[in-house]
């Protein structure tokens, strides 16, 4: 079973990395973008018996280890 | 003075452990370097220092694996009894990634790493970290970080300042205060509400010289000894 799960910025918290890409696509002329965030991707590829016990488990690990849930929301989906 | 006994940890990574020992020596205390895989703290430790560095190359986020490092438990529970622990930089952001001093650390601002002497204000110096220095005073304290950028939220920064938890500020020459790398209301160090965990980002241990620019550092490692 395969997990992916995206860490960002909660908002409120301000991305200084979005913020430097946001001011260069508004450099190169995209100045349509109202905002840039930048997170990061983490991929597991786990044993789990199902999807709901992969998803708790992933839940788990994320909590715990890939997101400092003081500044950092995250999503989870498994395939 | 209190001959201390201090133990400074040591993750793959860690740059600033031998600085650490120098400074704690030129103050007369006793040092221990400890490798994370130990288990346990020697038990006559009055002090723990997490030292700076890259621990595991920064990976993840600054700090967040080291705080797993079989050592940490020992430290957790050194710390929850009472126990002084002090983190300087990469041990500043360890200490908050354990969630043993409230807050964290992200990117600097100018996503630039900073590193240069960088003068600082003390703002609380009723505790066992600061008590040679006086609240308002200026200091001139090395930094050397990237992810140097503290953030709390509103009511965690309101308990902070209520409690006395904020220790050092960025700030002019002048003691104005200065934007260096984005931190919440420009500060550069905490402790926990019982005073007993310190964590900064600014680097005492390379301040004890004044021939290498500045001796500011001393003043601030002393205040252990008066504990």
């Amino acid at each position: 079973m395969k997990a992916i799960v995206n860490v960002y910025l909660k908002e409120g918290v301000l991305d200084p990395q979005g913020k430097a890409a946001h001011h260069a696509l508004g450099s190169l002329g995209f100045d349509n973008v109202s905002d840039v965030r930048i997170g990061k991707q983490i991929i597991l590829e786990l044993d789990a018996k199902d999807q709901a016990a992969a998803k708790a488990e992933v839940i788990e690990m994320t909590e715990t280890l890939l997101a400092n849930t003081v500044i950092e929301d995250y999503t989870i989906e498994i395939l | 003075m209190k001959k201390l006994n201090v133990s400074i940890l040591q993750f793959p990574g860690t740059n600033c452990e031998y600085d650490t020992v120098y400074a704690l020596k030129k103050l007369g205390h006793n040092t221990h370097v400890i490798w994370h895989k130990e288990e346990n703290l020697p038990a006559d430790t009055d002090l723990v220092v997490v030292p700076g560095g890259f621990s595991y190359g920064d990976y993840l986020r600054s700090g967040s694996i080291a705080r797993f490092s079989p050592i940490m438990q020992a430290v957790e529970a050194y710390a929850t009894a009472g126990g002084m622990v002090l983190g300087i930089c990469n041990g500043f952001q360890i200490l908050t990634e354990m969630g043993l001093l409230p807050g964290a650390l992200k990117r600097n601002n100018n996503l630039h790493f900073i590193s240069k002497h960088q003068t600082i204000k003390v703002i609380n110096s009723d505790n066992a970290f600061l008590n040679q220095c006086k609240a308002g005073e200026i200091l001139d304290i090395p930094v050397a970080h990237a992810d140097g950028n503290y953030y709390i939220d509103e009511e965690g920064y309101k308990s902070l300042e209520v409690n006395g938890q904020i220790l050092l500020r960025y700030c002019d020459a002048a003691g104005k205060p200065m934007v260096l790398n984005g931190s919440v209301a420009q500060i550069a160090g905490v402790c926990n509400q019982q005073k007993n965990i310190f964590g900064l980002m600014p680097h005492p241990e390379r301040a004890m010289e004044f021939v290498l620019g500045s001796e500011d550092g001393v003043r601030m490692l002393k205040g252990f000894e008066n504990a």
